[in-house]
């Protein structure tokens, strides 16, 4: 309960903060309290990547893209009330509709089955043997993704300073 | 904190965060942060599933789980590196500023 109102103020701040770098820092709040959530449901292999992914690599590298383009950081727009009342109010339409089909649905009030008790050994046991393709196309996705990244964000020789 | 059902609440409100956050802010780099957050939800929902499923030793959560998170962080590299394209070109990373394609 307590991992679940940190996990929901830290990711509200981070959309909530005017502050760019506030938001990333919040956010990071959140990460790790949905990692403590995984935690808590026996993954513990998947919590710990997700602190390694998610904090140590996506929110660093968001840092570095906000203190790259620093400089444009935008005032108080004209239209914001508007549209944050608007964008709300269908984020709070979407909310209400999971809700109410989350509570008339009758397969999600079960209890808690008996601890799976996964070790990283069977983790990778299967990921080298059933999950073997998946694995491979995945590496293969991420060399594309690095190197295509790279290349967009490099830019013209004549804009290089 | 006990039943799926509290899990998947938590999920969608997550969910409903990010996307709030990706129809309100204006900042190109807080709309890919709402994305990473409704991907989030989505990661908690797979684990929830697969630890109140039938058959937990299948591992079938956990491994969606992590080729999701390995999806997700190849996917905030392109986005930034895109945030960052656009960047030299418009000079901001205001979204309601870049108003054409061809540039």
């Amino acid at each position: 309960m307590i991992l679940a109102v940190l996990t929901v103020a830290g990711m509200a701040a981070a959309m909530g903060l005017r502050n760019a770098v506030h938001c990333v820092l919040a956010l990071t709040l959140g990460f790790t309290g949905v990692a403590a959530l995984y935690l808590q449901l026996d993954a513990q292999f998947v919590g710990l990547t997700q602190i390694m992914v998610y904090v140590g690599a996506v929110a660093i590298l968001i840092v570095f893209v906000i203190m790259m383009t620093h400089r444009s950081e935008p005032a108080a727009p004209p239209n914001f009330i508007s549209l944050w009342t608007v964008g709300s109010a269908v984020a709070a339409a979407v909310f209400a509709v999971l809700a109410w089909a989350i509570c008339a649905s009758t397969a999600s009030t079960q209890g808690l089955p008996p601890q799976p008790g996964v070790t990283v050994q069977q983790i990778g046991d299967a990921l080298m043997h059933r999950f073997v393709l998946p694995l491979e196309i995945m590496g293969l996705l991420l060399t594309a993704a690095l190197i295509g990244a790279v290349v967009i964000a490099m830019g013209h020789k004549e804009d290089m300073k | 904190m006990s039943s799926l059902q509290d899990y998947l609440l938590l999920s969608s409100l997550l969910f409903s965060i990010g996307f709030a956050g990706a129809l309100i802010r204006r900042n190109a780099i807080l709309v890919l942060v709402g994305i990473e957050l409704m991907l989030n939800a989505a990661n908690l929902n797979f684990i929830a599933f697969w630890r109140y499923g039938p058959a937990p030793a299948a591992l079938t959560g956990i491994m969606f789980t992590i080729f999701s998170i390995s999806i997700a962080a190849a996917e905030a590299a392109v986005g930034l590196g895109i945030i960052l394209a656009v960047y030299r070109h418009f000079r901001t990373t205001d979204l309601n500023l870049m108003n054409s394609l061809k540039g």
